[in-house]
C-alpha cells in the first residue's frame, strides 16, 4: 500500500506491506534511525516522535495510520542547532548511552508543551511512559526543568 | 594549554550525535544485499527434539536458508565456551556442559535456539519460522536451584550424574565454626537475592558479513568487549583465524555486564553469512532480550555471625546455592564464586570467614554477570546480616558498623578471604552520609510520619566492592582463562592532534570524554583535538572490554602508560631540538619541555610536526613518528566504598513504600569528571532501588516457563518509582594506579539494595516486622505486615 505523510517538513511517499509500523517506515524506509525501537508491547518509549503536534510511541501506529500527517523526529526536531530540550539534557547530562534519549527528548518536548511549568512530580508522571536504564532519570528530571525555563 | 580539566564536569562530546538522533547502533547499520535472520526458539524449558521439519518454511516466499543445530555440527561448529573454570571443594574441574549455539538433540531453556531462518525480508524469515515444524516430546523440567539439587530433580544435562556445576569454598571452615561454639552471641539470616533481567534499552544486535576476495568475516555486534567475543568466536566456536575475523561494537545502548558474553546468535549469524553468501542481520525483540540476554543474581543464603560480647565480629558463616541456568555462560562461573565470597568481609575486621557455595543447573536461562556481578550480592548479604546484628544485640545501626570497621590507619589490610584492601576511609564516608541524610533529625520526622498514619524508617549500607579487574595471574590462579590487563595506543599526527585508541568500551559511560580529559590534560592539547576510539578490533589493537567498573582504572592506566612512552621519545626529541642532554629537559606534566633554569621551550604540537617531519631530528638514535601503545596489567583490584543511607515511608494499609530520602556518599579515588560520576552513580542506584522494590524474574518451577517476559510483567523503575538522590564523594586515592582512581559504575547497584531493604525492616518493626524479602512489592509488604499481625497495631 502507498502511504504519503510529511516527515520533519518533507512530504514523502512509500510502497509498504500493510503491517508495517510508523517506526519501520521512519527507520527502515526513510533511513531516519534516530527513532529506536526497545520493546514490541509500546512499553518502554524509545520510539516516541510526535504526530501532528503530539507525542506517539511509533511502534504502536501503522503507517497507513499516519497518511496525510504531520510527522516530527529526532532528527527535525532542532533547525540547525539544539533544540532548548536537546541542550538542557546536554547540560544537565540527562543521557549515558543514547538510546532511549530521542524518545525521551521527544516526550519531554510534548510534557512541557502540556505543562510550561511542570513540577518534578508532573515531570516523573509525564515521563512515565519512556523507559531509561542508564541514568536513574534523576538528571533527565533536570533536563527537563531547565529546558521548561527556557522554552 | 591553560587550566586542566581534570575534576571539571566537563560537558559529554558524545551526547550531540545522541541527541540529534545520529548514534550508530547495530542496528542502524545495513548493508548491501543484507538478508534477515529470524531465530525459532523452544517454548518448552526442556524437551526432547525428536525431528525437526524444515522443508514448507525452506520453500516459502523469499527465504534462503533454515538452518538447525545438525548443519552447525556438520560444518563442525563448535559449542560457546566458558572463560572461568572453577575448581571445587575435592580440587575437581566444575561439570562443564556442551553449549551448542543451535539446541542439538534436547531443549534446556524456554527461548533456546532451535533454528534460524534467512530471509529477504524480516517479515518472511518469521512467518517462515511459523512453518517450522519441531517434534518436541516434553520432558519434567526445574528452574529452582534448591529443588535442581535434590534427589530425583530432572536432571538438565544427560551428561552428568546431577545438577550440582560445583561445589566451592573459601576460609577455614573448622576455626569459624571453633568461633561460632564460643561466641557470647550469633546471628542469622536467611535471605534470597532475586535473579534479574538486566533490559538494557537496546535490544541486542548483530550483523556478519563474509567476503569471500579476502576470506575474512565482519560482525557488527552489541558487545561490551569486542575483542574477547573475536577470540572465542575465532578460537572456540568457529575456528576463524583470529585475524580473519573483525568485530564491531559501534554505539552500544547500554549493557550492565549483559553484552560482555559471547552469544550464540553471534557465532550463527558470522558461520551463516559465509553459508549464504550474503551479509545477515538479526535484532532481538524484546521478548528474546527477555528469554536470552543472561539474567544476573538468583542466591538463597543462609548467613550467620558469631560476635562477642560487646558486639564485635568474629567470624562469619556463609552457605549460598547460586542458579546457573542450563548452560554456562561466558564469565558465570566467577560470578557467585571469586566476585562473592572474596567481599563478604565488606568493610569489617571479621577475622574469620568461611563461605560454601553450591552452584546448579536449571531449565532456565543462563545467569551471568549484570551490574556489580557478586559484589551486589555478598554486600546484601553483608549488610542484612549486620543490620540483624544491630537489631539483636541493641546496638544503633550506625555504631555497630563503626564498631567493626576497619580503621583508616590499618590499610593496606589482608582480608581473610583473599583480597587486600589498599586505602579507605570508611568513618569519612559514613560521618558525610549521616550529615546529608541529616540522621539526628530522622527520630521527629518519624514521628511526624507516623501522625499521618506512615510508618518511617532509615537503612544504612556501608558497602566496598573489588573493581578493576584485574592481575591477570592472580585471576589466572583463580580460574579465568583469559588475561585481564587492557590496551591503550595514543597517536600524535603531524599537525599536534591526538587519536587515542582504547580496548574499554563505552555504552554509556562517556569514555570519549574522560578519556580525553586525561589525555588532553597530560599532553596539554585541547580536548577538542582528542579522539577516542574504542570498539573496533581493526582499528583498536587489542582490548578485554569494559565490565566491573575498570575502564577509567584499566583501561585508563593502559592510556597513562602510553602517554608515558610518548613523554618519555618527545623528551628525546626535544632535547635534540634544543641542543641539550634529555636529563636536562623537563615536562611540566601538561604539554611543555623546556631546558631546566631557562625559558626555552617547546610544545607537544611542535615536536610531533618534528617526529613526522624529521629534518631537524635524532634519526640514527630515534625511530620518527610520535604512537605509542601500552599493555597494563593491575597489581590489585581497587576497592571502592561508600555510605548510602535510604528514608522509606510505608503506608500500612497498602504495603506501598515510598523512598523519601536516599542518599549516598562513595570513596572512588580521584575524579576525573565529577558530572560522570554522580550519573554512573544515579543510575546503579535505580538499578539497585529497582531489584529492592520492583524487579524479579520469575520462572514457574514445575513447567519452567518464564512468568515475567514481558514490560507487562518484569518491573523496571519508571520516572515515578525513584526519587532525586543525594550523592557526594569522601575519595581516598587508590595508592597503585597513576590516576588514583577506582571505578564507580556498579556502586549504586551494590550499595543501595540493603539500604532500602534495612529501612523497611526499620520501618515496620513496631508492626513486628523483622524479615522481607526482595522486591518488596507492595503484596508482600502487606502479607508481612499481615503475617506479624501488624493490622491491630496499625
Amino acid at each position: 500500500m502507498n502511504v504519503s505523510l510529511t516527515v520533519n517538513g518533507q512530504a514523502v511517499t512509500r510502497d509498504v506491506d500493510p503491517r508495517t509500523t510508523l517506526v519501520e517506515l521512519l527507520r527502515n524506509h526513510l533511513s531516519l534511525t534516530g527513532t529506536h525501537v526497545g520493546c514490541d508491547t509500546g512499553q518502554c518509549g524509545a520510539c516516541t516522535v510526535h504526530l501532528d503536534g503530539r507525542a506517539v510511541k511509533a511502534c504502536s501506529v501503522l503507517a497507513g495510520q499516519a497518511q496525510g500527517a504531520q510527522v516530527t523526529t529526532i532528527e527535525g526536531l532542532a533547525d540547525g542547532g539544539l533544540h532548548p530540550m536537546q541542550s538542557a539534557f546536554r547540560e544537565c547530562h540527562g543521557l549515558q548511552c543514547g538510546f532511549c534519549t530521542p524518545g525521551m527528548v521527544m516526550a519531554a518536548v510534548d510534557l512541557v508543551k502540556r505543562h510550561p511549568d511542570p513540577d518534578e512530580a508532573t515531570i516523573r508522571d509525564g515521563l512515565e511512559g519512556n523507559y531509561c536504564r542508564c541514568t536513574g532519570y534523576h538528571n533527565i528530571v533536570r533536563a527537563v526543568r531547565r529546558a521548561a525555563e527556557q522554552m | 594549554m591553560s587550566d586542566s580539566s581534570i575534576g571539571q564536569p566537563v560537558h559529554r562530546r558524545e551526547d550531540e550525535r545522541f541527541l540529534r538522533g545520529q548514534g550508530r547502533y547495530t542496528d542502524d547499520i545495513h548493508l548491501p544485499g543484507e538478508a534477515h535472520a529470524y531465530f525459532l526458539r523452544s517454548p518448552h524449558a526442556h524437551a526432547r527434539i525428536r525431528g525437526i521439519g524444515t522443508a514448507a518454511a525452506a520453500q516459502a516466499d523469499g527465504v534462503v536458508a533454515v538452518l538447525t543445530g545438525e548443519d552447525l555440527a556438520a560444518d563442525g561448529v563448535g559449542g560457546l565456551p566458558c572463560g572461568w573454570q572453577i575448581t571445587d571443594v575435592d580440587g575437581n574441574p566444575m561439570k562443564e556442559p556442551a553449549h551448542p549455539p543451535l539446541a542439538q538433540g534436547k531443549v534446556r531453556y524456554v527461548g533456546d535456539a532451535v533454528a534460524v531462518v534467512i530471509a529477504e525480508s524480516y517479515w518472511q524469515a518469521k512467518d517462515a519460522s511459523e512453518l517450522i515444524e519441531v517434534d518436541y516430546e516434553p520432558l519434567e523440567a526445574v528452574a529452582s536451584a534448591a529443588r535442581a539439587l535434590t534427589d530425583g530433580a530432572p536432571r538438565v544435562h544427560d551428561e552428568f550424574d546431577d545438577n550440582c556445576c560445583y561445589v566451592w569454598e573459601i576460609g577455614e571452615g573448622g576455626e569459624v565454626d571453633a568461633a561460632f561454639d564460643s561466641a557470647a552471641h550469633t546471628v542469622s539470616v536467611d535471605i534470597t537475592n532475586n535473579r534479574l533481567i538486566p533490559n538494557a534499552i537496546e535490544p541486542r544486535a548483530a550483523i556478519a558479513q563474509y567476503t569471500p576476495g579476502e576470506e575474512r568475516y565482519t560482525l557488527y555486534t552489541t558487545s561490551q568487549n569486542p575483542h574477547v567475543t573475536r577470540l572465542l568466536m575465532s578460537a572456540f566456536v568457529l575456528q576463524i583465524p583470529e585475524h580473519k575475523l573483525r568485530v564491531v561494537a559501534p554505539d552500544v545502548g547500554g549493557g550492565f555486564g549483559s553484552k560482555i558474553f559471547h552469544y550464540a546468535e553471534e557465532a550463527v549469524l558470522t558461520w551463516a553469512s559465509r553459508r549464504v553468501a550474503r551479509p545477515v542481520r538479526w535484532t532481538a525483540e524484546r521478548s528474546e532480550s527477555f528469554t536470552t540476554d543472561a539474567h544476573g543474581r538468583d542466591h538463597v543464603t543462609r548467613a550467620e555471625m558469631a560476635l562477642d560480647g560487646d558486639g564485635h565480629f568474629q567470624a562469619m558463616r556463609v552457605r549460598t546455592t547460586a542458579n546457573m541456568g542450563a548452560y554456562l555462560s561466558t564469565f558465570a562461573p566467577s560470578v557467585p564464586t571469586i566476585l562473592y565470597a572474596t567481599l563478604l568481609a565488606g568493610q569489617y575486621r571479621t577475622p574469620k570467614i568461611h563461605c560454601r557455595v553450591t552452584a546448579a543447573f536449571t531449565h532456565t536461562t543462563p545467569v551471568d554477570a549484570y551490574r556489580g556481578a557478586g559484589r551486589p550480592e555478598a554486600t546484601y548479604v553483608v549488610e542484612r546480616l549486620v543490620d540483624a546484628c544491630g537489631r539483636a544485640l541493641g546496638i544503633d545501626q550506625a555504631e555497630i558498623r563503626r564498631r567493626n570497621f576497619i580503621p583508616k590507619d590499618a590499610f593496606p589490610y589482608q582480608t581473610p578471604v583473599a583480597l587486600n584492601y589498599d586505602v579507605g576511609d570508611y568513618e569519612a564516608t559514613l560521618d558525610a552520609a549521616m550529615e546529608m541524610a541529616d540522621v539526628a533529625g530522622f527520630e521527629q520526622r518519624r514521628a511526624e510520619a507516623r501522625s499521618r498514619g506512615r510508618y518511617r524508617g532509615i537503612g544504612y549500607s556501608t558497602y566496598i566492592e573489588a573493581c578493576g579487574l584485574a592481575p591477570s595471574n592472580i585471576a589466572g590462579a583463580l580460574g579465568a582463562r583469559a588475561g585481564l590487563y587492557e590496551a591503550g595506543e595514543v597517536r600524535l599526527h603531524p599537525t599536534g592532534k591526538v587519536t587515542v585508541f582504547t580496548g574499554s568500551h563505552s555504552h554509556g559511560q562517556g569514555h570519549e570524554t574522560t578519556f580525553a580529559q586525561v589525555v588532553s590534560d597530560r599532553l596539554g592539547i585541547g580536548i577538542e583535538d582528542v579522539e577516542i576510539v574504542h570498539g573496533d578490533t581493526d582499528r583498536v589493537p587489542f582490548g578485554m572490554g569494559t565490565y566491573g567498573s575498570r575502564s577509567l582504572a584499566v583501561g585508563g592506566t593502559a592510556i597513562m602508560r602510553a602517554l608515558d612512552k610518548v613523554i618519555d621519545k618527545s623528551r628525546k626529541i626535544a632535547a635534540h631540538m634544543l641542543e641539550v642532554d634529555a636529563a636536562d629537559v623537563e615536562y611540566d606534566d601538561h604539554g611543555t619541555f623546556r631546558v631546566a633554569g631557562t625559558d626555552r621551550t617547546l610544545s607537544m604540537p611542535e615536536i610531533a610536526f618534528s617526529a613526522y617531519v624529521p629534518h631537524n631530528y635524532p634519526l640514527e638514535t630515534l625511530e620518527p613518528g610520535l604512537d605509542e601503545m601500552a599493555f597494563y596489567d593491575p597489581t590489585n583490584f581497587t576497592y571502592p566504598a561508600g555510605s548510602h543511607i535510604c528514608e522509606v515511608e510505608v503506608d500500612p494499609e497498602t504495603g506501598r513504600v515510598e523512598i523519601v530520602n536516599f542518599t549516598a556518599v562513595d570513596d572512588f579515588g580521584n575524579v576525573i569528571n565529577p558530572m560522570i560520576v554522580e550519573g554512573q552513580v544515579h543510575g546503579g542506584l535505580a538499578q539497585g532501588i529497582g531489584q529492592a522494590l520492583l524487579e524479579a524474574c520469575v520462572y514457574d518451577d514445575a513447567s519452567g516457563q518464564l512468568v515475567t517476559g514481558t514490560y507487562m510483567d518484569y518491573t523496571m523503575p519508571r520516572a515515578d518509582d525513584l526519587p532525586s538522590f543525594r550523592v557526594d564523594t569522601r575519595n581516598t586515592p587508590c595508592t597503585h594506579n597513576p590516576l588514583g582512581v577506582k571505578g564507580c559504575g556498579e556502586a549504586g547497584a551494590i550499595g543501595a539494595p540493603p539500604a532500602v531493604v534495612n529501612a523497611v525492616i526499620d520501618a515496620l518493626g513496631p508492626l513486628g516486622v523483622h524479615d522481607i524479602g526482595m522486591p518488596l512489592t507492595p503484596v508482600r509488604v502487606w502479607q508481612a505486615i499481615q503475617q506479624a499481625g501488624g493490622s491491630r497495631a496499625a
